[in-house]
């Protein structure tokens, strides 16, 4: 899919020239698209033997137990579980089954001109919450007006504060959403707080052009955002810049936090008639030279810690391993990207329109549960 | 009998293309609505549950529905009339003896017709780009801010009407130029000698010579213009804060986003009922003139 898809043929040819005979057809699809024609490909029983899959659906084409189950097949292929984020290896386990191993790996964190933290006297990123308000109260004060750029038509930010929390976002098995306990109200105020002392301007996504641009003028000094920013900012910088900006993990209420577990994921359809080759093919994919090979072609990170020794002695993309290895799945259920977005869209209308924590989270708890309803149906019939 | 049979044989075709690709997923896009079809029923059909009205109450009862219907009532109030009576004017003006270069003049404004939406909907929201965009460009050199025309909830709906004002228009300028054209020149004639003014040729002449044109095209504007989705999906993907989107646009992301093919459907059939029922309100106003 996307730039993978683009880069998947220059992948396989090692592959390829060592098993002569294997023939491969390497289907490619815009991201836009990719999850209708996969769900369609499902219903039209033309499904592929492997693809890739953005790790959010991979618990709905579980639900529609179009996936092969993996764990047996992987520990016989010797792929080994523990040398993968724990975090990312979870957004692929599905009701106690494996269903999916991890390509790439994305989580969000901060990106922040570390020039303009020193001049406000902040010689290092804080990593507690705490710490980050102080540091952005000293940024306020030695001129930028709006230190913390927090894009609202984005729901990562957010829901990283949230799986910061103890509490899980849902709760009873996926029955219900879990929006209102005091972990999650704590996440949602901190975030609320930030464009209320005007920590962080108040925007829709149309507003910033262009980041990069905006960071490099230091109309903001500091973003939450994800790994292919930071070729992003190398390339659009100018070059005096280059050595002003840094990464660094999240903070989290007390100490340093956790962020999302995304990336993209390589799953085997049941309905495959050729598994042993699927197989084969996935453990290719998944062996660390592989996958740094696949980092030089797209900047993608790999999920697993045996493949990062080369890259970690990168600052900044050091930032991104600590950051991984506390990255946290969110909950594995089919109705889960539509719950962030309803996320997202009560914290916006609670800025908009100045509603409470606690009514925010009672009416989005709401919502969810009745996205969920169904989902409840189903585990209590079964 | 035997003609009947040899007419049935001659429309047989016909009528099985309609059947199979207009009949049936009309009828089947019914049954659905009444049934709560999801990603789980697409896994298994045994977790299909037949839902009775529930569908259609909880659409009702959804604020999301009432908030995309208001503002495709809003794009339709206010676009077709925009719409109509800018054709209308570009035609008038067109046919007027004094217009030079008529024939370039027709074309140019007919030409957002036979462009391709998708495309002109991006060279849009360039145009309406809060800070490098031209529209606020203009409006700067008249002193008036920036405005954030695709970010604001107040600005996102009245730049879409815009839009597609500008996209359609020349379709009905087109009609409005044909009908004009019809209009005998003795009427004009009569009522000059009459001692008739400009405007009062207009609103006695042309605009009654034009009703059943009016009609036809309030008509299909109108239906054209309560299926508003292509360019909250291009330009603004619903937002800000759902203020543009449309009952349509409700409908796909229910059905195709979120994959509750059953619910969207019942959004369909809703959106059908209202549009029949304006529809026949117009017919009603239009069959009471004619009768007068």
């Amino acid at each position: 899919m996307g730039r993978e898809g683009a880069v998947a043929g220059a992948l396989l040819a090692p592959f390829l020239d060592r098993n002569p005979g294997f023939r491969l057809r390497v289907e490619q699809l815009p991201w836009s698209a990719a999850h209708e024609k996969l769900l369609t490909a499902f219903a039209g029983e033309a499904t592929p033997d492997v693809a890739q899959l953005g790790n959010s659906w991979v618990a709905e084409l579980a639900a529609l137990d179009a996936l092969e189950p993996l764990d047996a097949a992987l520990a016989e292929a010797g792929i080994d579980r523990a040398d993968y984020f724990d975090g990312i290896w979870r957004t692929n386990v599905v009701d106690g089954r494996l269903v999916g191993v991890p390509w790439y790996v994305d989580t969000r964190l901060l990106f922040y001109r570390s020039d303009l933290f020193d001049r406000a006297g902040v010689a290092r990123m804080p990593d507690d919450w705490p710490g980050l308000v102080r540091a952005l109260d000293a940024l306020q004060h030695s001129g930028v007006a709006h230190p913390l750029l927090l894009p609202l038509n984005e729901f990562e930010p957010l829901l990283a504060l949230a799986l910061q929390q103890d509490e899980p976002l849902l709760r009873d098995g996926g029955r219900y959403g879990n929006f209102r306990s005091a972990g999650f109200k704590r996440a949602l105020a901190f975030y609320l707080e930030r464009f209320a002392r005007r920590h962080a301007p108040y925007l829709e996504g149309n507003a910033i052009a262009n980041v990069w641009q905006e960071f490099g003028r230091g109309t903001f000094a500091a973003f939450i955002s994800g790994p292919w920013n930071i070729g992003e900012l190398d390339r659009r910088l100018p070059e005096t810049l280059h050595a002003r900006w840094a990464t660094a993990p999240l903070p989290g209420p007390r100490g340093p936090g956790a962020s999302t577990a995304g990336g993209s994921s390589l799953v085997v359809f049941r309905r495959s008639a050729r598994k042993a080759e699927a197989l084969k093919l996935l453990a290719h994919l998944s062996r660390p030279e592989t996958q740094l090979a696949f980092h030089a072609l797209t900047g993608n990170l790999p999920p697993r810690r045996s493949a990062w020794a080369p890259l970690a002695t990168d600052a900044r993309a050091a930032a991104f391993l600590r950051q991984l290895e506390r990255a946290k799945a969110a909950p594995a259920v089919p109705e889960w990207e539509r719950i962030a977005q309803e996320m997202q869209l009560h914290a916006n209308r609670a800025l908009r329109d100045g509603i409470a924590v606690d009514a925010v989270a009672a009416g989005l708890d709401a919502r969810v549960d009745g996205f969920l309803a169904k989902r409840r149906w189903m585990l209590d019939r079964a | 009998m035997k003609s009947q049979l040899a007419a049935w044989t001659f429309v047989a075709p016909a009528v099985t293309v309609i059947g199979m690709f207009f009949a049936v997923p009309v009828a089947a896009g019914l049954a659905l609505s009444f049934t709560d079809f999801d990603l789980y029923a697409l896994a298994d059909l045994a977790n299909l549950r037949f839902a009775g009205l529930d569908n259609y109450a909880h659409v009702l009862t959804l604020p999301l529905f009432w908030t995309s219907l208001l503002n495709t009532l809003y794009f339709v109030v206010v676009g077709v009339p925009l719409s109509i009576a800018l054709s209308l004017g570009c035609a008038v003006l067109l046919q007027s003896p004094l217009a030079r270069w008529k024939p370039f003049f027709r074309t140019a404004l007919f030409a957002p017709v036979v462009t391709t939406l998708v495309a002109v909907a991006v060279i849009w929201r360039y145009l309406y780009h809060t800070r490098y965009g031209l529209i606020n460009e203009w409006l700067g050199a008249f002193g008036i801010e920036p405005v954030d025309w695709l970010g604001d909830p107040r600005w996102a709906m009245p730049a879409i009407i815009f839009f597609s004002v500008w996209k359609g228009f020349g379709a009905n300028m087109i009609i409005f130029i044909a009908a004009l054209q019809a209009i005998p020149d003795e009427l004009y004639e009569a009522a000059r000698i009459d001692g008739a003014s400009r405007p009062q040729q207009f609103l006695h002449v042309t605009l009654p010579m034009l009703g059943p044109t009016l009609f036809l095209v309030s008509v299909l504007t109108m239906t054209g213009y309560f299926q508003l989705f292509a360019e909250p999906y291009v330009m603004t993907q619903g937002g800000p804060l759902e203020s543009t989107v449309s009952v349509l646009y409700l409908m796909y992301e229910e059905g195709f986003r979120w994959w509750n093919l059953g619910r969207a459907s019942a959004v369909a059939f809703v959106l059908f009922a209202l549009m029949v029922a304006v529809t026949r309100a117009l017919m009603a106003i239009h069959a009471r003139r004619e009768a007068a």
